[in-house]
């Protein structure tokens, strides 16, 4: 434990941050410092940890992930969860500014010692690092025991999502107290995120399970092209920008007395905040990639080539349904906010590939992650799809939700909602 | 595990091994030979132990805190040595050794509030004899000393350990030999677990020993990748617990049968002789002043970085099920890595609490560690009551461990820089 407190996090925050790679690093504004074309970030840019709301939501999608999911020990306190907290919040406060975990940091402490920070993103620049923190459901209570005495403010929307046609489903994949998604354009910078906040956790919480992912699947700035997907289409065409306020307030953040729980505003907490679904969907490449030009594009219900609707027009414009020519089964007509009364979220997936399975295909798939400020706008659409075509490529694989916190001001803590 | 610092810190006091007394705290006596009065208000008379070669008397069975003094003497026909033990057996509180046939020494140590056990240990071998209950009863007594004291009492301390383990290790060889070399394979594999317990328990000794640990402990696959001949525990594991034919060695890939058949008497009586023999070089070194030395120069540091690196060894060797591979006799070795782990903590225990509230609450987390390690671990078993297979373990039981683990190394990693602070 590095024995890290908010006062920590307040002292580093006011005073001068001497760090493994500053250059280019200013004072933290509202936005990316600099930037080069296609709305690719500088290596330096270095997005400010503190904000009404908990970066790595609404940031430019970066090019790589690092998710991991925690449990916490048996015999984790109250005290301690609200220590993790804290230190997690301290660490990523340093660690997204382009600064080791901790002042001594890899290099700087006792030869005697382990040093605090594992080195391997010295030289590195913040790279857009963000970290964001969720809680689970699990945290607030499992098989109705209340382990921190915060049951009662459960929002009641947090709870596992419920079953869905073709789900196969496992725990590998699923659930956990807490996660950490670590965002940032270098892989190794956000692999060193996630180690050094898992060892910092050790005793008091362990990672459950952990997912890489590369090549961002949906874009959340209207200056970042759309990406592409494992099956060679563009994907979130239609997603929710970090710059639409008003439909981030009204399908993202978690308004002011919006979130119920048992009593009153007890949940009230999460103000500010989001719910995150994870689910992770592994793709059936080998099939696909036998598939005709022609049935993918049917199965998508978009052109392949620019992404356009097949009802006519270039990527942006908006699809027709109704005449026959996108298919009533196909993705984006099942998908499309219009036929499920207007359900959007603010989607932020990678593809991921773990290697080739025993059966010598590509370990490959989407990893899944969209915020909306109401689960159930994810379980309406998920239900849609239970005849989508894609469903012939595609397995659910892992599924999670996690609450989302507001975020803090300087010297605050993620969570200190909750816990207050 | 190899020390960067520089020995200088470390004050080169080299104990003597015919030293009369092992001085085991700072509230030093000026005169240890004054049974004990020493006016520290936990002042018990002398105890009187007599040794002989099958009993072990001691003239009271409780004391209170504070500066003992036991004086002991032998009257059995083989030198002798007296230890006072920590309730588990295992931990070494206070030792006096080499005890000539008709003479008497002194052991004076500073004795906690606690449960112990007595034990002597004629022919200096072996489990010793008259092991009893020894109880201590008051109030906690501050250690006053430096640290430069409490440093050497620990390296001391360790030795007697080490010491103690291999005095067991070499005749619980011997008899599991006999069994090996006479055929008997049932019964040898009961014993072998218990007797790797020994050495598992001093693994980071033997580690340093050069090429005594590959002689006595290396894996089969090990042996080849170095193009040694393959001899010690795991050579006579693989006979006892032979593989079906198309069992695979633990490289996951070369056939157990390629390069190896079952050994013949002859091969058995010879692998056999060459345990022993190694064990007994092992055992001749730690008890000669090279060894002491050895520790001296080494410094305690060695001592918690030794504590980590039997935790290592589980999470490297242990935990993956490699190291036994035949028997699936891991979690034996996990137990004693573990016990070996925490008494090497123990020992610089005292040095890390004294290093203010962070050192406590170091040494809090580390005791918190050991105690969920052991929880779990009993989970599955015990060294007397026996382990279940490492097969039966389930993917889950194993996360459980490796958790852990990883709970208690990371605490356990800065335990040397707060030692040495």
């Amino acid at each position: 434990m590095l024995g890290l407190s908010a006062a920590g996090a307040a002292a580093l925050l006011g005073g001068a941050a001497v760090g493994r790679a500053t250059a280019g690093i200013g004072p933290a504004g509202l936005g990316p410092l600099g930037g080069s074309g296609a709305g690719h970030a500088a290596p330096t840019t270095a997005y400010p940890f503190e904000g009404a709301h908990q970066a790595g939501i609404t940031t430019p999608v970066q090019d790589h992930l690092h998710f991991a999911a925690f449990d916490l020990s048996s015999r984790a306190t109250r005290d301690d969860v609200v220590e993790l907290l804290q230190d997690w919040t301290y660490a990523a406060s340093r660690l997204t500014q382009g600064l080791d975990v901790s002042a001594t940091g890899a290099l700087d402490g006792p030869e005697s010692a382990p040093p605090d920070d594992t080195g391997e993103a010295l030289d590195l620049p913040a790279s857009g690092l963000t970290v964001t923190i969720g809680l689970g459901p699990t945290l607030f209570e499992v098989d109705g025991e209340d382990r921190f005495g915060i049951a009662a403010r459960r929002p009641a929307a947090l709870a596992p999502l419920p079953p869905f046609l073709g789900d196969a489903l496992s725990t590998e994949w699923s659930h956990g107290d807490l996660c950490l998604q670590a965002c940032a354009d270098d892989p190794q910078v956000a692999v060193h995120a996630i180690r050094n906040l898992a060892r910092i956790a050790f005793g008091r919480a362990h990672v459950r399970w952990s997912q890489m992912g590369f090549g961002r699947t949906s874009k959340t700035s209207a200056a970042q092209a759309t990406p592409r997907n494992l099956f060679g289409f563009k994907d979130g065409t239609d997603n929710i920008l970090g710059t639409e306020e008003d439909r981030l307030a009204e399908h993202v953040w978690v308004a002011p007395g919006s979130a119920t729980a048992g009593a009153g505003d007890a949940a009230d907490w999460l103000a500010g905040g989001s719910y995150l679904v994870s689910r992770k969907i592994e793709m059936l490449l080998e099939p696909w990639d036998r598939t005709g030009l022609g049935e993918q594009e049917r199965v998508f219900g978009r052109d392949k080539r620019v992404g356009a609707p097949l009802s006519g027009g270039d990527e942006f414009t908006a699809p027709v349904f109704g005449d026959g020519r996108i298919d009533i089964a196909s993705h984006v007509h099942l998908a499309h906010p219009t036929n499920n009364a207007g359900a959007t979220m603010l989607r932020r997936g990678y593809n991921y590939v773990d290697g080739t399975n025993p059966l010598g295909r590509l370990d490959a798939g989407l990893f899944f992650l969209a915020y909306v400020n109401d689960p159930d706008t994810f379980v309406q659409v998920q239900r849609s799809l239970s005849t989508d075509l894609l469903n012939e490529y595609i397995r659910h694989i892992g599924s999670a939700i996690f609450a989302v916190p507001p975020g803090i001001e300087p010297g605050g803590w993620i969570g200190e909602t909750l816990f207050a | 595990m190899t020390p960067t610092r520089p020995s200088a810190s470390v004050p080169a006091i080299v104990t003597v091994a015919a030293a009369a007394v092992v001085v085991l705290a700072g509230c030093v006596p000026n005169n240890p030979q004054s049974s004990g009065t020493d006016g520290s208000g936990a002042a018990s008379g002398a105890l009187a132990v007599t040794s002989d070669d099958t009993t072990c008397e001691i003239s009271a069975a409780e004391a209170t805190s504070g500066t003992l003094t036991f004086d002991v003497a032998n009257s059995g026909t083989k030198v002798t040595e007296f230890y006072l033990m920590a309730a588990d057996g295992l931990r070494i509180v206070g030792e006096v050794e080499n005890i000539a046939p008709g003479a008497s020494r002194t052991l004076t140590v500073t004795v906690q509030p606690g449960d112990y056990q007595t034990v002597c240990k004629p022919g200096m071998i072996g489990a010793g004899v008259g092991r009893a209950d020894f109880t201590v009863s008051g109030e906690r007594v501050e250690l006053t000393g430096e640290d430069a004291e409490l440093k050497q009492e620990a390296i001391d301390l360790y030795a007697a350990f080490v010491k103690d383990q291999v005095a067991q290790l070499l005749p619980e060889t011997e008899a599991f030999v006999d069994l090996y070399v006479a055929g008997d394979d049932e019964a040898a594999r009961a014993d072998f677990p218990l007797v790797r317990a020994y050495y598992e328990r001093i693994e980071p000794v033997a580690e340093a020993l050069g090429d005594l640990d590959p002689r006595i402990d290396y894996r089969e696959v090990d042996a080849v990748a170095e193009g040694l001949d393959w001899t010690g525990f795991h050579r006579i594991e693989k006979d006892l617990w032979e593989p079906a034919p198309g069992a695979l060695n633990s490289d996951g890939e070369t056939d157990a049968f390629d390069g190896w058949t079952p050994s013949t008497p002859e091969e058995r009586a010879e692998l056999g002789r060459l345990l022993v023999a190694d064990v007994t070089e092992l055992y001749d070194f730690v008890h000669s002043d090279d060894f002491t030395t050895f520790l001296s120069d080494q410094g305690v540091d060695w001592i918690s970085n030794g504590a980590i690196g039997l935790l290592d060894e589980v999470a490297t060797g242990k935990i993956t099920g490699e190291e036994d591979w035949w028997s699936g006799t891991d979690l034996y070795d996990f137990a004693a890595n573990v016990e070996g782990s925490k008494m090497a903590f123990s020992l610089v225990e005292d040095l890390a609490s004294r290093k203010g509230a962070e050192g406590e609450e170091l040494v809090g987390q580390i005791n918190d560690g050991y105690a969920a390690l052991e929880e779990a671990l009993a989970e599955h078993g015990s060294l007397t009551t026996g382990f279940v297979a490492y097969s039966e373990l389930t993917d889950a039981d194993k996360k459980q461990l490796s958790d852990l683990i990883n709970a208690l190394a990371e605490p356990l990693s800065k335990l040397t820089t707060t030692v040495l602070e």
